[in-house]
Formats: C-alpha cells, sequence, structure tokens
C-alpha cells in the first residue's frame, strides 16, 4: 500500500541523508521524494511516498524518529488528508497540442513558454490524476518532464508541531 | 583565555570527565596530538591499529559504563576505525569517536588521505557532527556525549578538518550548563498505564519468564531485575549480552537462551504463557523462526528504544522507557496490586525447568571428570579458568566457539564482567577490548578468551600491552581451525571444510609472545591445564599467553535446528536432536 510520511527535520548538512540513507539500509525504497525549508529555515519539511504493509511502516516510522536530526515522524496516509504533485512537462508542438492541452487543462495547466517548436506547461493535482494524465498523453508525445513527488497536508487542524 | 581549535577540544574533553583516549595519530590530526602532549587532563593510548583504538574504548565503556573516545586521523586512519564503529553501534555502546578530516578548502578534491567519514559511517553511528567552526567545537563534543550516553546509548564520530584545529586561530572556551536538543528528547519515564496492564498480566501468569539483555546492564538496572524477580520467583534467562545482568548462581537463573542457549531456558521460552523481555531485542539468534516463535506466550516488551519494540515479535504490552524506570515502576505497580501472582503454578513450572535442565542440561563439571579424548576438551578450559579464577575476572572474548563456551561455562554474577562483540561477531575484538578494561581497572584480573583465528585479527596489540605494562591474560583455545565455521561445515556441507583450517601454517604463539616482550605458555595434556593456569595467573606483573590445544572436532551444543525450527527444536549433541 502507498503511503505519504511528512518528516520535519533540522535543516543542517547531511540530515537529508540521514533520512534518505535510512530506507535503503533498512530495506526500503523511497518513490517520490520531495525537501525544503520552512518557519525560520532552520526546519525543513520532507514528503515521502514510499510501499508497504502497516508493520512495514510503523518501523520505518520509529526508525526515522531514531535520526537525531528528525523532529516529527507523521503517516499521512493514516488519516484523512490533501496530497497534491506540481509537474513541469515539455512537449513538441505539431504532436497533438490541443489533446495535450485539454488533459492538462482539469489539472490547473498553465502555459509557461510557446514558441514555434515547443511547448512548455506546468499542472498539479492528486498524483493518481497526474499518473493518468502523463499515461494519456503518452511517452512518444512527451520531450521531457519534471515531477515534485508528493507534497501533503494532514486535513483539518491537525499539524506537525515542532 | 582564547584557545585554539585544539586545546578548545582538550578542554571539552577534560570537562567531560575524559580519562583515557586510545587513538593513533597522523597528518590531518597533529594540531590536536599537539595539543594533547600539552595538557595533563586524560592519557593517551597509543595503539597498533585503528581497529583497536575503538574495541580499547569499547571495553573500557562495557567495563565501566562511562563512554570510551577514540582519536584517528582522516582517510585510512577513519576507515581503519569503522569495523569498531559498526562493532559499538550493533551493541549500543556509547563512543566518541574524533577523526582529523584534511582542510576544509580540500574537501571534496580527492586530496591525500582524504575520505568522506561522515558518508562512510553514517549507517553506523547514533549521529555524526562535521565541525564547519572551530569555536563549535566545544558544544559539539557537549552535545556529542549527551548523545553518545542518553537513550539507547551508540557511538558518535566528530570529523574535525585540519585547519579548525589551527593553533593561531583562537576562540573563546564556552560550555552550556544544561544541554538540550530539540529534535532529541529519549523517554525515561514508562507510561503508567502500560506499567498497570504490564503487572496485572505477569501476576496472573503461570508459566512466565524473564528474558533480560544488554539493555539492563547499560541502563544499570541489575538491582531492579533482581528486586523484581525476588517478587515473581521466575524463571530468567540473559542474552548473550546480558550476562551478568541476573546472578548465574541465583537459582532461577536458566543460562543463556538462543543459538547456542540452553535447554531449558530454550524449552522455558517456548512454553512461556507471559514472557517479560527486559532490554533485549528479540534478535534472529534468539527466536530462531518468528512466525514458530513462543505460540502461547503474551510478551510485555520493556526498551528504551521505540524502534525494537515490535520489530521482530509483536509485543501486546509495549513498554518505552529506561529499563532501571521502568522496572522500579513495575515493582512498585506489583506490590501494590491485589492480585497475587499464583505462586504454585510458578513452583510446579520451576519444577518443569528443573526437570529440562537435568534431562539436557549443561554438564557443569567436565573438568572433575576423566574424558575418552587424549585432547583437553574446550569446555573444560573454560571450566577450569573459572575455577582459577574464582569467577571474579573481567572476561573478554573474540568470536565463534570458545565465545560461546565461555558464554555457557563461566558464571557471571555480576554485570559489566563479560565483554563481546554480540551483535557485530567482530573477530579481533578481545585483546584491544581486555586492554581497555585493564586500564579501566589496573588491579582487578582481565582474561581474554581467544582462538587461534580471532587472535590473529588484532594481534599487534600485544606490542601496545608491553608498551603500557598491561598485565592480561590471553587464553587462546586453539584447535587449529576455525571453529565455528568448520562445526557449520560439518552440520551443514557434509564435512567439506572449505577455507576453515590452516594447521601447518599457524604461528608458534608462545615464541609471538615472547618476542613481544611477554610469557607465553603451551598446554596439550588436560594435566598440566590447572596448573599451567594458576602458574599464569601468580606471575601478576606480566601479560600471560596461555596457548591451549584442544580437540578441534568439538562442537558447540545445544544448538537451534534453523531453519524452519522454533525454540524447542535443538541439536543436543553430535546428530542428535532433542
Amino acid at each position: 500500500m502507498k503511503r505519504i510520511l511528512s518528516i520535519l527535520i533540522e535543516n543542517k548538512p547531511g540530515a537529508l541523508a540521514r533520512v534518505v540513507g535510512l530506507f535503503h539500509q533498512r530495506g526500503y525504497n523511497i518513490e517520490t521524494l520531495n525537501v525544503g525549508p520552512v518557519f525560520d529555515g532552520t526546519y525543513s519539511r520532507m514528503t515521502v511516498t514510499t510501499r508497504g504493509s502497516e508493520n512495514d511502516v510503523e518501523q520505518i516510522t520509529k526508525q526515522i524518529n531514531k535520526i537525531i536530526d528528525v523532529i516529527k515522524v507523521s503517516d499521512l496516509t493514516e488519516g484523512e488528508h490533501h496530497e497534491h504533485e506540481f509537474i513541469l512537462i515539455k512537449f513538441n508542438k505539431f504532436k497533438q497540442t490541443t489533446k495535450i492541452q485539454k488533459i492538462l487543462k482539469s489539472l490547473h495547466g498553465k502555459m509557461l513558454e510557446k514558441n514555434k517548436d515547443v511547448i512548455v506547461m506546468s499542472a498539479f493535482g492528486s498524483s493518481s490524476n497526474i499518473e493518468a494524465a502523463i499515461k494519456a498523453i503518452g511517452k512518444t508525445n512527451l520531450l521531457e518532464i519534471a515531477r515534485s513527488g508528493s507534497l501533503g497536508l494532514h486535513e483539518g487542524e491537525k499539524i506537525l508541531k515542532i | 583565555m582564547k584557545l585554539s581549535g585544539g586545546d578548545l577540544l582538550m578542554r571539552a574533553l577534560k570537562d567531560e570527565g575524559v580519562k583515557f583516549i586510545f587513538g593513533y595519530p597522523g597528518g590531518a590530526a597533529l594540531h590536536i596530538y599537539d595539543s594533547i602532549f600539552r595538557q595533563k587532563a586524560f592519557e593517551h593510548i597509543l595503539v597498533r591499529h585503528e581497529q583497536g583504538a575503538t574495541h580499547a574504548a569499547d571495553g573500557y565503556s562495557r567495563a565501566t559504563g562511562k563512554p570510551g573516545v577514540v582519536l584517528v586521523t582522516s582517510g585510512p586512519g577513519a576507515t581503519n576505525a569503522i569495523t569498531g564503529l559498526a562493532t559499538a553501534y550493533m551493541d549500543s555502546i556509547p563512543l566518541v569517536v574524533i577523526s582529523g578530516q584534511v582542510q576544509s578548502h580540500l574537501i571534496g578534491t580527492d586530496s591525500f588521505q582524504e575520505t568522506d567519514m561522515i558518508g562512510i559511517s553514517r549507517p553506523i553511528v547514533k549521529h555524526s557532527f562535521m565541525v564547519q567552526e572551530a569555536k563549535d567545537i566545544p558544544r559539539i563534543i557537549q552535545e556529542a556525549f549527551h548523545i553518545a550516553t542518553t537513550g539507547r546509548p551508540g557511538p558518535v564520530v566528530i570529523d574535525i578538518p585540519k585547519d579548525k584545529t589551527d593553533p593561531s586561530q583562537l576562540f573563546e572556551y564556552k560550555r552550556v550548563k544544561d544541554i538540550s536538543l530539540r529534535s532529541y528528547q529519549p523517554r525515561v519515564l514508562p507510561h503508567p498505564g502500560q506499567i498497570k496492564k504490564a503487572s496485572k498480566n505477569i501476576l496472573s501468569a503461570e508459566r512466565p519468564v524473564i528474558y533480560a539483555g544488554g539493555g539492563v546492564i547499560l541502563g544499570n538496572a541489575h538491582k531492579e531485575l533482581t528486586a523484581l524477580n525476588k517478587l515473581l520467583k521466575a524463571p530468567v534467562t540473559n542474552t548473550l549480552m546480558g550476562l551478568g545482568a541476573y546472578p548465574a548462581d541465583n537459582k532461577y537463573f536458566m543460562g543463556m537462551l538462543g543459538m547456542h542457549g540452553t535447554y531449558q531456558a530454550n524449552m522455558a521460552m517456548h512454553n512461556a504463557d507471559v514472557i517479560i523481555a527486559i532490554g533485549a531485542r528479540f534478535d534472529d539468534r534468539i527466536t530462531n523462526t518468528p512466525s514458530m516463535f513462543s505460540p502461547n506466550a503474551r510478551i510485555i516488551h520493556i526498551d528504551v528504544d521505540p524502534a525494537s519494540i515490535s520489530k521482530i515479535i509483536n509485543a501486546d504490552i509495549p513498554i518505552v522507557g529506561q529499563v532501571r524506570e521502568s522496572l522500579v515502576a513495575l515493582i512498585k505497580e506489583i506490590k501494590r496490586s491485589k492480585i497475587k501472582i499464583d505462586s504454585e503454578a510458578v513452583e510446579s513450572w520451576n519444577a518443569q525447568i528443573t526437570q529440562w535442565k537435568a534431562k539436557h542440561g549443561l554438564d557443569h563439571e567436565l573438568y572433575l571428570k576423566k574424558t575418552k579424548s587424549k585432547m583437553i576438551v574446550p569446555q573444560v578450559v573454560v571450566q577450569e579458568l573459572y575455577q582459577a579464577t574464582n569467577g571474579n575476572a573481567y572476561v573478554t572474548s573474540d568470536v565463534g566457539q570458545h565465545q560461546m563456551f565461555v558464554a555457557q561455562y563461566y558464571h557471571f554474577n555480576k554485570p559489566r564482567r563479560w565483554i563481546n562483540s554480540g551483535g557485530l561477531g567482530t573477530m579481533g575484538f578481545g585483546l584491544p577490548a581486555a586492554m581497555g578494561v585493564k586500564f579501566a581497572f589496573p588491579n582487578q584480573e582481565v582474561v581474554c578468551v581467544t582462538g587461534e583465528g580471532s587472535i590473529q585479527m588484532c594481534i599487534q596489540e600485544l606490542s601496545t600491552c608491553l608498551q603500557y605494562n598491561l598485565p592480561i591474560k590471553i587464553i587462546n583455545i586453539n584447535n587449529e581451525a576455525l571453529g565455528m565455521v568448520r562445526q557449520w561445515q560439518d552440520m551443514n556441507y557434509g564435512g567439506r571444510h572449505s577455507a576453515s583450517t590452516y594447521s601447518d601454517s599457524l604461528p608458534d604463539f608462545v615464541k609471538l609472545a615472547q618476542s613481544y616482550g611477554h610469557v607465553g605458555m603451551k598446554v596439550t595434556k588436560q594435566s598440566q591445564l590447572r596448573k599451567t593456569l594458576d602458574k599464569a595467573f601468580a606471575m601478576t606483573d606480566r601479560l600471560v599467553f596461555v596457548d591451549v590445544y584442544v580437540d578441534p572436532n568439538e562442537h558447540v551444543y545445544p544448538m537451534l535446528v534453523s531453519p524452519n525450527g522454533s525454540m524447542k527444536d535443538m541439536w543436543i549433541k553430535k546428530n542428535t536432536k532433542a
């Protein structure tokens, strides 16, 4: 089962490597990974998606919590949550431009660049919708795609407290 | 007064109460070594290989409960320390390992003796620091000692680029009163609700077992463990790491459990209705096949590390907290409880264990008997050693058959007396670890029980022992083979001894010891054994290397049947299952 983990860590050199390394050390995989500084900039928030049973995720969560630089870990998939992924996509102008634009429209598609050869667009939506869109567009039409990986927050008042 | 980075380091180590540093100099650590030369707070011990430094600091820590401190240079100095770091990490031993690093501006350029120590050591440390500013050194040292020694202890690495200890750059020394880290607050006190639940379950048990591990020793909770069992009178077993946590001469002690545990301890674990796991982690050398583990037991698991709980075996009642605080709370709750344990049921359970012991228990009086074998039986060496030292020695060991024989036949009544590499199983550990113990307790008997395979992995430390006049006793159980490997090959590979023998190329250990300035003795007959040991121990101011030739065909039993076995499935002797 897919899991989305939100992790609050110290924004220090090496902290990210400790978290990422742990997945490999303990035999788990990272599907997507996103990280950026939050609050006063001395913290970073990571969103990691992985796959595993409830026991697996409990063990991953506990092991991540043991890392000294980690302040908080939460499995968003345990409760209601928001999940989004952001993509940038580049394709040839003459290849089914309208079809692609139509698909991306449902994902807040926005034109970033349009010249005689290529179009660059941004879009965002739930990971499953993003996956479906990429599939619908088809490999042959795509020149390039950059994905942010999942971003997530708990629904309601629940937050990752410092 | 302002101090250089190197002198800040000295001052910070002094303020942590450090008495010994085990190390080896080199280019990137030279500023630090000059600071060491100019201070008097602690003694630096020059080893012969950085692995020896880490094991010596580790042995010092296991015997004293204080953190061990290591200093190595960059590159090969750092990589040589890796095995010792992994050893300490697996057994949760608090070490602070300081490694020199190339100058900051050279990092990442493949400069001479450069290696990414932080990266290489990452999976085998509790935490690590790279010094970015010399002025941070005092704070980092304080944080490192705090992290290494609290919660579940472990090794911490501090990597210091050479320019951060430059003698011409001076800084103010600052030390904070109370160290606190926003991202690290290990739990000390157990949850009262869990203690209540645990007490209720324990008191309604008819076949309880206490399964106590190294956490009891690390958490200094051996007195509380004994106090708990004064109330319960339950059978107790210790893990390899836990030996000494519960007195071996106590009538409720069943011996070690697991792979080479006693028959009665493994049978008790399999047939228990309540298992009280205390500072133990259900290692695969304990549980055998997890799905077949103790089918009818409710598991109460006390551990300071939440990640140890329900990792291998699901805990019905998890208790996260320091072992001592948890046991104090549990004892209080049991005393207060209106329910009383069914002492008749527990008594008949103990009677059952006595029967198991009578049936297949270890024979602790082999040394009094005449054997069929012309050669010395290795178990007898340990039994004679126990007699010769009145059971009072600090015993370190290496890894393999000899280690298991000590665990089975040397009875440890006190914690911190049995010092071995349990988790990582590091050959080469025993001699340097014994050095660390001897520095801590110069007036105590320190014995390294080893094998001719293991001892050769850190044999160079015999030179360190001469330099610092360490009268350790080394008992080399010499079967002219990698005994445990050979045993597995006998049992599982049709007796094909692939790469496990070398009898025609072993050194003359007596001469070897002598060439290092020590005393060497050789024993080949059981009739000479005790006399030789007594002679060795009488030489109180000399290191004596006793090379004891034993029967190479001897195996360690009991041995759990694996794969697809439970704890009740054991080989009890050659070709015989219980």
